[in-house]
């Protein structure tokens, strides 16, 4: 086992967990917005949405770097007034993981509302619903299946992040040092145990958690429609 | 009483239209709309629910304006007290019937007493911690009536209610419709093909087409001694005939038949 192979699970899942929670919140909005809205600007936040599934990860990362470092007025910003050092540091490397993994979640929450009839919602309308209430207990209970979805690919997909995070966030033990640097890092030094110990890690959690999923969503399928 | 003329730019198959509808119902009243797919039916029925915006025109209800143009007023669907029975019933599957019914009702007092109500009324309490999935066509038609129902409306909207079912169940619904309709002291407005269902049921009928009123009267009752041909042989008895005026009925026939062949054959009323 590697010396400090549970702190840097610890953080993995940590940084994880923290994007996967916080995306949740912030896509529920905006893939309502995108599944629903019939403004102008549509195709251009699609895109913007769309964006880090083709971009490089270092493209992500080096841009984030440079916004964060105190070349730039945003960065300025952020170091001189809010106090904010994102680079080297957690936060940063979570700012880093919200715009990563975004399209991860935002695409199958927007596929879930989609694929839900409008007489569904309209329904609920007619019936004296707020659109709150009927996003709360008619339409997302209905996407179970797609809400699944989002949560466990962007949890899987950040557990796999890795340009994003190097380029901002380095390799600092406990601070921005994750599984997929950790492989990395041993790797470059020769230590090939090691990076065994990290990588069978990741790949028994990645499987881990797409059975899961596959599974969890079969008996969720099977529930509503029998 | 509803009092209504309302203007909407339609688009159907056979390009676009403009629907210009003036009606005014009286309170109690069951009005039958009727006319080919496109002719603006549903999207009427829209209009009312506030599910669509009109292009122009206004829209009052018991001296309460929904929708008017100039000045603008615009009640939004949740506030308007009637209730919307879908062609596809959209009913939530994620809830079981008596939730469904209760969601529907959670702003009445007497919650569970109109829950149950109405359960008794439309046959549903063997049915009631079934999900949506697990019910037939006509059962569901049956729960989608009662949820609309639990809001007390005073309008009730009906999307080709019983289009998609057989005939015996067509004919049990029919029932339950008139009976509701009677019970709740509603004014409905019923969109159906069926010349006998709008006999049966409706005390005048709309026909549209294209988007304007080309029809407006008694139901006319359908005769005895029609003739049509026989486009397929159903069970129990019954044939589907097609009408010379092109409308298609389901109907007893007394011997047997064969598809293509001319039948006469005799329409009763209250089967």
């Amino acid at each position: 086992m590697p010396p400090d192979y549970w702190q840097t699970l610890r953080l993995t899942l940590a940084l994880a967990a923290s994007t996967t929670a916080i995306l949740l919140v912030l896509s529920l909005p905006l893939a309502y917005a995108l599944a629903y809205g019939r403004w102008r600007g549509r195709p251009l936040l699609e895109a913007l949405v769309s964006l880090p599934l083709v971009l490089p990860p270092t493209v992500i990362g080096y841009y984030l770097l440079l916004a964060f470092s105190d070349s730039t007025v945003l960065g300025r910003f952020l170091i001189n007034d809010l106090g904010l050092e994102l680079n080297f540091s957690f936060t940063g490397i979570l700012v880093g993981s919200l715009l990563y993994s975004l399209p991860f979640m935002v695409q199958p929450l927007q596929a879930g509302f989609q694929q839900l009839p409008r007489s569904l919602h309209e329904a609920a309308y007619t019936l004296g619903k707020s659109r709150l209430t009927t996003l709360w207990r008619v339409l997302l209970p209905n996407m179970r299946p797609a809400l699944l979805n989002g949560v466990v690919l962007t949890f899987a997909h950040t557990l796999g992040e890795f340009g994003v995070v190097l380029l901002i966030g380095g390799n600092l033990p406990g601070r921005t040092r994750v599984a997929s640097i950790a492989i990395y890092d041993e790797v470059q030094s020769l230590r090939y145990a090691e990076a065994n110990a990290y990588a069978l890690t990741l790949l028994a959690l990645a499987f881990t958690i797409l059975v899961a999923l596959f599974w969890v969503v079969r008996k969720d399928a099977a529930r509503l429609s029998a | 009483m509803i009092d209504f003329h309302l203007r909407k730019a339609l688009h159907t198959t056979a390009g676009p239209a403009h629907l210009d509808v003036a009606l005014t119902l009286a309170p109690g009243e069951l009005l039958a709309l009727t006319g080919p797919s496109g002719a603006g039916k549903t999207t009427l029925l829209r209009l009312l629910a506030g599910l669509a915006r009109p292009d122009g025109g206004y829209l009052t209800a018991e001296g309460h304006d929904w929708y008017r143009d100039q000045p603008a007023r615009w009640l939004p669907p949740q506030r308007r007290p009637l209730g919307l029975v879908f062609q596809d019933y959209a009913l939530f599957p994620n809830m079981t019937v008596r939730e469904n019914i209760a969601f529907a009702a959670a702003e009445q007092a007497d919650k569970s007493q109109v829950v149950s109500e109405l359960l008794a009324m439309l046959e549903l309490p063997e049915l009631a911690d079934r999900r949506p999935a697990q019910l037939s066509g006509g059962q569901q038609q049956r729960v989608a009536l009662a949820r609309a129902l639990a809001r007390r409306p005073r309008l009730l909207l009906l999307d080709e209610p019983l289009s998609a079912l057989d005939l015996p169940t067509r004919l049990r619904l029919q029932d339950a419709l008139a009976a509701v309709h009677q019970r709740f002291e509603l004014t409905t407005i019923l969109i159906s093909h069926d010349p006998a269902e709008i006999a049966r049921l409706a005390t005048r009928v709309v026909e549209l087409e294209l988007g304007q009123v080309r029809r407006i009267g008694p139901p006319t009752t359908p005769r005895a001694g029609l003739r049509g041909q026989v486009l397929a042989i159903l069970p129990n008895g019954l044939a589907r005939v097609q009408l010379p005026g092109g409308a298609v009925v389901e109907v007893p026939i007394g011997r047997p038949v064969q598809v293509g062949e001319e039948v006469e054959f005799e329409v009763r009323q209250g089967v």
